[in-house]
């Protein structure tokens, strides 16, 4: 049995005939090929599936795509401008090292985007409670708090 | 011209732009056409008979294509899984080898063996089809606990190794060792568990294996550090391929920490039913088979003293561990717990007799192997936890007791095999006490006791020895291979540049850090300069990486290779200047000829050198592209000093890293932003098996309690501090790069640190790791009783 199911992705609208079990995850990789976002943990642990759904952040390995029916969906390779140029978050990932393998980065960026909209100022504290919902192995997270100070004070100027 | 600056700049690194934007490569974003699926069928026992396998009803299940197990694989002649590491144990005789099937043949040996494969058109359906495979197991009694695995009466799992002890190696002079001991002044004693840990790369392991008919050949994409390695021994040994129709790709990584060196069986099934069903096969692990069926690391149990004369100067150090292999010999698990770990036990110390005395044992579980720092974690908590224990008994500072130790005259040849070459321990230790600010400590404890929290200082100055290896030493040890590194320099006609290295980037940031050698030393921009790697069918050959050898071993070979296109430009030079060879010098990417002003850039002799109308035909070969082989003539040893602080809440027993600092001696530097990340990473993977990781399987079923990211604590953002590092330099004295490798360091150096402080806090003289909230609050309740009573 397949079922029809169509939302926005990154600015484009998607239509497509699904398996009612195909996770959204899934739906991204294997039939949109947009293999930016990954799949670490299978149970919302590692984070690095993480995506914007109608402008927040979740998880995209912890929902089937017929919950996204109609949603607008942003993944990491919709985050940088068309001409390539990289987003400010992008940017302070690369400018502070806070991504060594790039395994869990997008991720990690996708969460960073949504936590620096729903905070107006950041301290370290924050930043690390905040980034409980995305493991990263290779970075110790030291440079990853730093990148998300860095970012969200320049997605605010 | 180029940037002669790059040496020590932290450039910005060239592989992020695809990272951040979605671009990477990993294995499971490579999709072919008519890719199929593969699922493999897992044991559910610890230990068990299979008695039969019944594929009937899966191979009727929709999108099923085939069902392969351990028969057909014997009936194809597929050999077992090899290791690459012959240990001969204290009798002269060689290590107890059982055979690695990777299907089972007849028995399963730990939760997660592989029992069958299903191939489908789809994962999921592949996955149906495992569910109706039908499996009889008669159930056996199963010993997963390193410490009971030669115990009367406990269950075999090899027939061969009927005590389950693959071998008893040892180390030093036993004899002497006793000696001392008997005379002692002052002998501690401390007994170790060293926590088994589950590596957890985020990206799990993948492989997907295509078979070309009309080539008759294969080409597997696989997430591993080290390609050719892979390629060798599955066509050499495993599959009897002819080694030039197999490419391994391993393009981008999601970290490795060890666990993505070895061949494991995944990638040998898909690879061989990828021709027996003519599509291509593509597995990918799930998280709960990547904590039940990659390799683990650690898992020891030790008895550790150290002897002591009056002046708390070491006279003596003797060692018993007995180390987990896990149910099978992964491709380097003997020589972790042996060569890579009694050999460090000197630390920075000139201890002058050691004795080790290693007993390798089989239990039902995983395979333990190489997993971040593999054995010199081990070594280095064992050393520095002695050292600091026998600093509290003795009343002595224990940064005190480490100087009255320290190896000061260089080169010095420890008693463990080792020769080091350089080093300076004392600016690393001094460095280290100012930055952590050590000397306000007693206030900060006292500010802490004023809230009702408990403080706690402690230290771990830890050696390691790195880029692996001298092939003589590493073969006269029991490697069955050399362990050296290739690389080539292809200069193309623009001058530009493209290298090829046989180390291979899962994290490490080799395409900036090797460019940034190359560029300099060319005199070339570093743009102009893009580093290949994991690719055999790019890279002429490779060991790969692990023990942080990429920049020593890795990098000299491209030195080498460098140093060779340079040498055959000079002689273009002068053919084209009209000069004597010798008079042509090179430096800033220009070639001149010595006090003259007569002079040519580096990509005008590239042109040269492929599209000649005046070049020396007689003489020199057109092109300018160049191999070399690096063979190091010594280990490399970088060394630091940690300090931890603690504070210890002693009502939840919850532990808080308050201040870590790191000072590290890595030789040169080529990019301290670099180098800085792999310590932090590092660090936090030794405050992980120090805190919050430990693998737990079930004593009596053999299951793996600690089997999912929800039970098996992984160190998150809040559970680390910001981390506080500096570094020290002696250039590693035997290569040309003066480097000596930095991406074990934190791992080896963290535990220690951190269980030295959490005990001081406490008061207590020993925990064991991880060292939880409930560890940590019952070992107070016992000091509380103890001082009631």
């Amino acid at each position: 049995m397949s079922l029809k199911v169509s939302m926005t992705v990154n600015g484009k609208p998607v239509t497509a005939d699904v398996e009612p079990r195909t996770l959204l995850v899934d739906f991204i990789r294997a039939q949109l090929r947009l293999t930016g976002t990954h799949v670490g943990c299978d149970t919302a642990q590692c984070g690095a599936c993480t995506i914007h759904m109608n402008g927040s952040a979740v998880k995209s390995c912890n929902m089937l795509v017929l919950q996204a029916q109609g949603a607008d969906i942003v993944t990491i390779e919709g985050i940088a401008s068309v001409d390539g140029k990289l987003h400010p978050m992008q940017e302070a990932f690369r400018d502070h090292h806070g991504l060594q393998c790039g395994f869990c980065t997008p991720g990690m960026v996708m969460s960073a985007i949504d936590l620096a909209q729903r905070h107006s100022s950041l301290t370290e504290a924050t930043i690390r409670a905040e980034l409980d919902g995305n493991i990263c192995r290779c970075t110790g997270y030291h440079n990853i708090v730093k990148a998300v100070q860095a970012g969200a004070q320049a997605m605010r100027s | 011209m180029g940037d002669m600056n790059l040496i020590g700049t932290s450039v910005k690194r060239k592989e992020d732009y695809r990272f951040l934007t979605g671009g990477g490569t990993y294995t499971d974003d490579v999709q072919l056409d008519r890719q199929t699926y593969a699922y493999f069928v897992r044991s559910p026992h610890a230990h068990a008979t299979v008695k039969r396998i019944d594929k009937d009803k899966a191979l009727k299940a929709p999108g099923v294509i085939a069902v392969f197990t351990g028969e057909d694989l014997a009936t194809a002649k597929v050999a077992g899984l090899p290791c690459g590491w012959l240990i001969t144990d204290v009798n002269g005789q060689p290590m107890k080898e059982p055979a690695h099937p990777p299907l089972a043949q007849g028995k399963v040996r730990y939760v997660g063996d592989h029992v069958a494969v299903v191939i489908a058109d789809s994962y999921l359906q592949a996955k149906d089809g495992g569910e109706l495979v039908e499996v009889d197991y008669d159930v056996l009694p199963a010993v997963v606990n390193v410490g009971e695995a030669r115990k009367k009466g406990a269950p075999g799992l090899h027939e061969i190794a009927p005590d389950n002890t693959c071998y008893v190696w040892a180390l030093g002079d036993k004899a002497a060792v006793d000696k001392a001991f008997a005379s002692a002044h002052h002998v501690t004693q401390l007994d170790f568990v060293n926590n088994r840990l589950i590596p957890n790369a985020v990206e799990p392991r993948a492989a997907l294996a295509s078979y070309n008919r009309a080539e008759d050949s294969y080409t597997l994409y696989v997430a591993s550090q080290n390609p050719h390695v892979e390629r060798l021994l599955m066509t050499a040994f495993v599959l009897g391929l002819p080694e030039h129709k197999v490419r391994v790709i391993a393009p981008d990584v999601g970290g490795g920490f060890g666990s993505k060196i070895y061949l494991y069986a995944e990638d040998v099934v898909v690879t061989w039913a990828s021709r027996q069903i003519n599509r291509p096969v593509k597995w990918t692990a799930e998280r709960s088979e990547s904590f039940l069926s990659d390799a683990h690391g650690r898992d020891h149990l030790t008895h550790a003293e150290l002897a002591l004369d009056q002046d708390g100067k070491f006279v003596a150090m003797r060692v018993q561990t007995t180390a987990a292999m896990g149910a099978y010999l992964s491709t380097f698990a003997s020589c972790i717990p042996t060569i890579l770990y009694a050999t460090l036990l000197a630390g920075q110390y000139t201890t002058p007799l050691i004795y080790c005395e290693v007993t390798a044992v089989f239990t039902n579980t995983a395979p333990v192997d190489a997993y971040r720092g593999a054995g010199r974690p081990e070594a280095t908590y064992v050393v520095e936890r002695l050292v600091e224990t026998a600093a509290r008994e003795m009343k002595l500072d224990p940064a005190e007791i480490r100087r009255r130790n320290f190896i000061r005259e260089f080169p010095y040849q420890t008693p463990v095999a080792l020769l080091y070459d350089t080093g300076n321990y004392e600016a690393t230790l001094g460095e280290a006490m100012k930055l952590a600010d050590v000397a306000g400590f007693p206030a900060r404890k006292q500010e802490a006791a004023a809230r009702g929290k408990l403080r706690g200082l402690g230290y771990a100055a830890y050696i390691e020895a790195c880029g692996i290896a001298p092939s003589n030493v590493a073969g006269s040890l029991g490697a069955r291979a050399g362990l050296f590194e290739a690389g080539e320099v292809r200069v193309h006609p623009t001058g530009k540049v493209t290298v090829f290295t046989g180390s291979h980037s899962h994290g490490q940031g080799h395409e900036t850090t090797f460019a940034q050698v190359v560029a300099s030393r060319l005199g070339i921009a570093l743009d102009d300069v893009d580093i290949v790697h994991g690719d055999t069918g790019r890279v002429l050959f490779g060991m790969g990486t692990y023990g942080s050898r990429s920049i020593a071993v890795g990098g000299t070979a491209i030195v080498k290779a460098v140093d060779k296109v340079i040498a055959k430009g000079k002689k273009i030079a002068a053919h084209l200047m009209e000069a004597a060879e010798a008079d042509v010098e090179f430096a800033d990417g220009v070639f001149k000829v010595a006090g003259t002003d007569k002079e040519i850039p580096f990509a005008q002799v590239a042109l040269t050198a492929y599209v000649p109308h005046n070049y020396p035909l007689g003489k020199l070969e057109p092109g300018l592209n160049e191999n070399a082989f690096y063979d190091p003539t010594n280990f490399t040893f970088p060394a630091g000093t940690y300090v931890c602080e603690v504070e210890v809440d002693p009502d939840t027993g919850r532990t808080e890293i308050v201040s870590f600092t790191a000072v590290d001696d890595f030789g040169k530097i080529i990019n301290p932003m670099i180098v800085a990340g792999q310590v932090h990473g590092g660090l936090t993977q030794g405050i992980g098996q120090a805190l919050l990781e430990g693998c737990r399987y079930d004593k009596d079923s053999g299951q793996l309690v600690t089997g999912s990211m929800l039970d098996y604590c992984m160190p998150r953002a809040d559970d680390v501090p910001s981390f506080k590092l500096d570094t020290k330099e002696t250039p590693c004295t035997h290569n040309p790069l003066g480097v000596k490798g930095c991406g074990e360091a934190g791992a080896i150096g963290a535990p220690a640190a951190v269980m030295n402080a959490l005990t001081d806090a406490l008061g207590v003289r020993d925990l064991e790791m991880p060292a939880t909230p409930e560890r940590v609050w019952r070992a107070l309740q016992q000091t509380k009783m103890r001082k009631a009573a």
